[in-house]
């Protein structure tokens, strides 16, 4: 078994006994039950790309153990004048015990990882990971799963600009589910299933979505296409999930999404709101898993 | 000037037929004598004993960056040069990539001057269009009167088919070489890697290999209309050697240079977000490399070429996307030939002189070079193919240490470099 991580960058990086941990950590913490483990660490929050959820979340995880942060946007005077990320880095570094950490550019919590000492957390780096994402599904279909291992797990849409796609995909992979990855050319290029070991490409939706114990529906991130032409008529026609597609899947399949969703596009209003449904679930979860990544990384040192 | 005797020595002179022991005799600037070993008759107030070395003619790097005028935050004519001597190149051919950028024969001239403190022999290439914009055709002839010595907008292609068609016609009838940086950068999008496995796990947006060897499809045909002299820099695709020997099947004068980077890595390297291994064009799949290699083998690569390509610390230490291409390379580029060509067995020490000498000094005319036949320039490479040594780039001589060589072992080194009679390099 491997130590602590000392930084929490991949999910690549971590073997299923840490992973395992990390969730059964996050299974005894509740926001609504706060601690004292984290009192007198100081956390950064330090966001190059804006987030709703995952700030709030780690936000309130930090508060939830008693540990104090600070929000730092891009937008911040220094990182505005041309600051490099070393240096921003560099200057935390000597302020704050650890940093949670958005950045637009892949690979950017792993450069500051190699200039700093400090523990770094990566809230999404560009489109190749979103480790506590990664953690807080897995955790989710846990609460409804009785194990990861064989569950088919069928992804949905935009998986090329996607790090939840990425990181789930090595999860999920790493505790024994099968993966099923479902979306246009352009969005999906056959290299994906060299992604991890179990990863499959099923262009077809209702294929794809025939016996899945888990659909995770992905938005279109009009942001990132960069000239890429999608249709969205003929996107949402191809692959929206809709209620009758649902019933494509198991009967006790359950519905996600890592926000923020499209009604309309990915998914219809009546899937979005069905029983089924575990969106607001992996909400909650976000806030419990993060406050288990926080405890496993700063519990314990000084 | 003094008179130096070398003596000892293996000399491969590919150009001259010479595969053998030989003493060689330089005054004045030129090689006076060869001669079998112990017979030279020219008295010399020098001797060099090199048993045990390989002598050659001086190797000349057809793709450096040195930076100068511009950018001497990351590299000068003086410190690039002293980074050739230590690597064992007499000559380099310099990119007009500077700033301003090189398209004039003021710029050109400048960079030749004794003032810029140049160690080996500084080749100017320049723009092939003004500024390097791609839209019109710099003065050729006055570029070539000043001393350039072929025509480039390395960093950038000509996109343009006209122009490039232009730019070919016209080389041909000044008399030199076009050499393109081929990448359709309508295609490329400039990304930071290769487009492939690794770049979808590292969520890095890639360049296809396509993006080079349409290019050089391109390239290829306005030349086999046009005329002209056509070289191809830094190869980093097997299709892009497809694109060269059907070239060549069809009379097309066209020539290739790969760059070390791309004989030795993959793009897995990039794993890391490791920004020494990122470069334009980028490390390519491990089919691209071993096709390099069997281009090498047979052949259809002409040149190695190093792509020195120098950056501050600031400008690499960043987000991989961010950071700038390129990397360094004058002072291990024969080591690594060396070891992952020779000692591999998939080339002959006579073949590597070939790439590193006699070709290049073919694809941009340098007359009097490339050989050490009498009458000949006293530009001189000494190596010792055998001798272990680990590249240690803090002691570069280079203004940069953006390189991934750093720590990495070698077999084969070089020994002395010897420009103009001069010794300019000495580990003996």
């Amino acid at each position: 078994m491997k130590a602590k991580p000392r930084s929490l960058l991949a999910i690549e990086s971590l073997d299923s006994r840490q992973i395992l941990d990390i969730l059964a950590l996050a299974r005894r913490m509740n926001p609504a039950r706060p601690r004292t483990t984290l009192r007198g660490r100081r956390i950064a929050l330090l966001f190059y790309e804006n987030s709703t959820r995952t700030r709030t979340s780690f936000e309130i995880a930090a508060k939830s153990l008693g540990a104090s942060t600070v929000v730092i946007h891009a937008t911040t005077a220094s990182i505005e004048k041309g600051e490099s990320l070393k240096d921003t880095g560099r200057t935390l570094q000597s302020i704050v015990d650890a940093i949670v950490m958005r950045h637009p550019s892949s690979g950017a919590p792993m450069l500051l990882s190699r200039l700093i000492e400090i523990p770094i957390i990566n809230a999404g780096d560009g489109m190749h990971a979103h480790p506590s994402q990664g953690l807080l599904d897995a955790f989710t279909i846990l609460n409804h799963k009785k194990s990861l291992k064989g569950l088919k797990i069928v992804t949905i849409g935009d998986i090329f600009h996607s790090r939840v796609a990425r990181s789930d995909a090595h999860l999920f992979s790493k505790l024994g589910a099968r993966v099923v990855f479902c979306g246009p050319d352009v969005l999906l290029p056959n290299t994906a299933t060299e992604l991890a070991p179990g990863v499959e490409i099923v262009r077809d939706m209702e294929t794809a979505l025939k016996g899945a114990d888990v659909v995770m529906m992905l938005r279109v991130q009009q942001e990132r296409l960069q000239g890429m032409q999608i249709n969205v008529d003929e996107y949402i026609r191809r692959y929206q999930l809709t209620a009758s597609r649902l019933k494509l899947a198991k009967k006790d399949a359950i519905v996600m999404h890592p926000g923020p969703m499209i009604r309309g596009m990915e998914m219809t209003d009546e899937v979005a709101d069905c029983k089924q449904s575990v969106v607001l679930e992996q909400v909650l979860n976000g806030v419990k898993v993060r406050m288990a990544i926080l405890q496993t990384i700063l519990g314990g040192r000084r | 000037m003094s008179s130096l005797l070398l003596y000892g020595g293996h000399l491969i002179d590919p150009a001259a037929g010479v595969d053998g022991p030989a003493d060689i005799v330089l005054k004045d600037g030129m090689v006076v004598e060869v001669a079998a070993p112990g017979k030279a008759k020219t008295p010399a107030d020098e001797k060099l004993n090199l048993k045990g070395l390989i002598v050659a003619p001086g190797f000349i790097d057809l793709h450096v960056h040195l930076r100068e005028p511009g950018q001497t935050h990351k590299e000068s004519i003086a410190t690039g040069t002293a980074a050739a001597a230590a690597g064992g190149f007499t000559s380099v051919c310099a990119m007009p990539n500077t700033r301003p950028v090189n398209d004039s024969p003021a710029v050109t001239r400048w960079m030749q001057d004794s003032e810029r403190g140049a160690v080996v022999n500084v080749f100017p290439i320049a723009a092939a269009t003004l500024g390097s914009q791609g839209e019109k055709l710099s003065d050729y002839q006055a570029l070539r009167q000043a001393g350039a010595v072929a025509l480039s907008d390395d960093g950038k292609p000509i996109l343009d088919d006209h122009i490039m068609r232009e730019a070919l016609a016209l080389a041909a009838k000044v008399g030199l070489t076009v050499i393109q940086h081929a990448e359709d950068t309508k295609v490329s999008g400039t990304h930071p890697m290769n487009e492939g496995i690794t770049s979808f796990k590292l969520g890095l947006r890639g360049q296809p290999a396509a993006s080079e060897w349409q290019m050089v499809e391109r390239d290829v045909r306005l030349a086999s209309q046009e005329g002209g002299r056509l070289h191809v820099a830094h190869v980093s695709t097997g299709k892009s050697l497809d694109m060269v020997r059907l070239g060549r099947a069809s009379q097309v004068n066209v020539t290739a240079e790969v760059a070390p980077h791309h004989f030795l890595f993959t793009e897995e390297a990039c794993s890391e977000y490791d920004t020494r291994y990122k470069m334009n064009p980028p490390l390519r799949s491990k089919a691209d490399r071993e096709a390099i290699l069997r281009g090498i083998a047979d052949g259809t690569v002409d040149a190695i070429a190093t792509d020195h390509a120098p950056h501050a610390l600031y400008e690499k230490e960043v987000e991989f996307d961010k950071a700038a291409f390129g990397i360094t390379g004058l002072e291990v580029a024969v080591a690594a030939s060396l070891t992952a060509l020779v000692h591999e067995k998939l080339i002959t020490l006579k073949r590597l002189v070939e790439m590193l000498s006699t070709n290049p000094a073919k694809i941009v005319g340098l007359k009097g070079r490339g050989t050490l036949a009498v009458g000949s320039v006293a530009d001189v490479t000494i190596f010792d193919p055998k001798k272990r040594w680990t590249y240690d780039v803090e002691k570069t001589r280079s203004r940069s240490k953006n390189c991934p060589y750093g720590g990495m072992e070698f077999k084969g080194k070089v020994r002395a470099t010897i420009v103009g009679g001069k010794v300019v390099f000495r580990e003996l």
